[in-house]
């Protein structure tokens, strides 16, 4: 096991298997969407603002750029589903795909990586697209998986992996910038901000259906998703009386602009201070749950089945504020 | 009925609104922990409790917020009405609202359009689409953003669906509104606000700009924390309710909880708080 498996260096038998459960259930994710055929999943390209374009559907959203330059994406979904997603690209474009971001590494977002490459090659290109990432995805993707795990094919692997905070080109007469947020959903999430057409694609960072999932056993923690969520505030700028603007792309979800993101970032600001004052009082896990201290959130973003229930979300922030300093 | 039709009722022009419902809601304002003849469930209530009013000087994001769509008919401020007729059939195709406060604009699609799907972004005053009654316009609304239900912290998600029934009797316009959100109430909340027809007024520009007021660190969220907001029990105190009866719920909208409540219920000597307050001016906090 690597020391990203287990960041926060307290390994005990219960937080292990804390750990192992959301790990697992975050791999659900695949085998659940995997269970439908491909046909049957109804994927929708809706145009968001200026040359992008996000395509919803099972697994996380990919944003789409166009323009006389060819195709951008950020994010290429579920591998099974890359075709399906190729034939609604194609729609906007014959160009070639020569970007792609990943904003982090599960593979609801980058399972798409090695297919949509070699879908999106065409008699333009110049060789296979540019993979750009955090380099903590690359290091992920190509650590030899455990047990029973396929191991990544080196063709999905990131190719343009960056370790600064940002990094940026220029794609279809706008500027691209990638911000790193460190240690949010996982320790290698970027959002991605399409400057002149004014979109911010933000992956996992902000899913507005649901409680962030905090990714503790790839790096994440909720003072940097709370960072990260204040990070998009920063860039989003709103139109009139707190609306429209700049428009947001969640990881999964609908579209959004920042006064979504702020009522997000406000719940999960007020439940870090609820957690924070049980944890100062010295309150066990059991006594914080019998407390219901996300009660008023619960119906807007919990869920008591699938793969990331309210309680893997109260483990999840009790664990990340509890870790000493 | 879904298909276009004419307009049985004209609608359009200047009306200024009557306070004589729902004070001191709508102003000067609710009182803090006032969440009688609110539906809510306990998860409203505890949004309420844990409120903190500071939140919309100290966070920037939240200075410039309007009124949703379900709230505006409540706001202050003057309202105008106006629609498009399209010049070949004549027919109506929307019905559209300015208010003063924060600028506010709906339209209320009236060509028998659907609403957009989940994916759409949701707005403040959300989408709307409307149907005639009779004489009685109803329109619905979805696609809301998450904003108050009551201006002292209920609040009202994002997932609720509202229907106004407008209905004009001479130079009144009536309008009855009906919110069902599957997140905070148990059942729909109803309440009704009334205008009268004022084509002298004059609209201004409302204007507001967001900007740091007060130093904080950034990401400064204010909130009380679970059963330490010591002004709860101030609206009881002031009116002589008992407690339970200011937590709202839905127990507390009808007429037998005031037979429930009557041996607890000791109303002050004479008026205290807001005991003249007819309109904006005159709304005085302890006028004998």
């Amino acid at each position: 096991m690597d020391k990203h498996r287990l960041p926060h260096g307290r390994g005990s038998v219960w937080n292990r298997a804390r750990q192992q459960a959301v790990f697992g259930l975050l791999s659900l994710i695949a085998a659940v969407c995997f269970a439908q055929p491909p046909d049957n999943v109804k994927l929708t390209m809706a145009p968001v603002q200026g040359n992008v374009y996000v395509l919803m559907g099972d697994g996380g959203n990919i944003t789409v750029q166009v323009g006389k330059d060819g195709v951008m994406l950020v994010d290429t979904g579920f591998a099974p589903l890359a075709p399906k997603a190729m034939a609604e690209i194609r729609k906007l474009s014959d160009g070639p795909i020569r970007w792609i971001v990943n904003t982090h590494v599960h593979n609801d977002h980058t399972g798409g990586n090695a297919e949509m490459a070699k879908l999106g090659m065409t008699h333009e290109s110049i060789g296979p697209p540019r993979i750009v990432a955090q380099s903590n995805v690359l290091n992920r993707m190509t650590t030899p998986p455990s047990g029973n795990q396929p191991k990544i094919p080196e063709a999905a692997w990131p190719n343009d992996e960056y370790f600064m905070p940002t990094k940026d080109f220029f794609f279809n007469g706008e500027a691209v910038v990638v911000y790193h947020v460190p240690a949010a959903h996982t320790d290698g999430d970027s959002l991605v901000f399409f400057r002149r057409s004014d979109v911010l694609s933000t992956g996992d960072v902000f899913t507005p259906g649901s409680y962030p999932i905090i990714d503790l056993a790839r790096g994440g923690s909720v003072q940097g998703e709370i960072d990260a969520l204040n990070r998009i505030i920063d860039i989003t700028v709103p139109a009139k009386y707190q609306e429209g603007g700049t428009m947001v792309i969640p990881g999964h979800g609908r579209l959004c602009d920042e006064a979504d993101v702020v009522e997000y970032r406000s719940m999960l600001t007020v439940i870090r201070d609820r957690f924070r004052d049980m944890i100062h009082k010295g309150m066990t896990l059991e006594q914080i749950k019998a407390a219901k201290p996300t009660l008023d959130y619960d119906a807007q973003y919990g869920a008591t089945t699938g793969f990331w229930t309210t309680d893997m979300f109260i483990d999840a922030v009790y664990k990340s504020l509890s870790e000493k300093k | 009925m879904s298909l276009p039709v004419f307009a049985q009722v004209d609608f359009t022009g200047e009306w200024a609104p009557l306070y004589h419902e729902d004070g001191p809601e709508r102003l000067p304002g609710p009182e803090l922990g006032d969440y009688t003849e609110l539906p809510i469930n306990a998860a409203a209530r505890m949004a309420g409790d844990t409120y903190d009013a500071d939140r919309i000087s100290v966070v920037p994001e939240y200075q410039c917020r309007p009124h949703g769509g379900d709230y505006s008919m409540r706001g202050l401020g003057n309202l105008r009405i106006w629609r498009d007729i399209d010049q070949a059939s004549e027919k109506l195709i929307a019905i559209h609202t300015h208010m003063l406060a924060w600028d506010s604009e709906r339209t209320i699609w009236m060509d028998g359009r659907p609403h957009p799907p989940d994916y759409a972004p949701h707005t403040w005053q959300g989408f709307s689409t409307g149907v005639w009654d009779g004489n009685m316009l109803t329109i619905t609304t979805t696609h809301l953003k998450t904003n108050y239900m009551r201006r002292n912290g209920i609040p009202r998600s994002d997932k609720a669906v509202f229907t106004e029934h407008w209905t004009r009797h001479g130079d009144y316009l009536t309008v009855v509104t009906v919110i069902e959100d599957p997140v905070y109430l148990t059942e729909p909340l109803v309440r009704s606000d009334n205008w009268y027809v004022d084509p002298g007024q004059n609209i201004g520009i409302f204007g507001c700009e967001y900007a740091p007021e007060v130093p904080r660190p950034e990401g400064t969220v204010p909130n009380h924390l679970p059963g330490q907001n010591s002004f709860l029990h101030e609206f009881a105190n002031w009116y002589g309710l008992p407690y339970e009866a200011t937590r709202g719920g839905a127990e507390t909208l009808y007429p037998e909880y005031r037979k429930k409540i009557a041996n607890e219920y000791h109303p002050p000597d004479h008026c205290e708080r807001y005991c003249k307050c007819t309109n904006l001016i005159d709304c005085n906090l302890n006028a004998k």
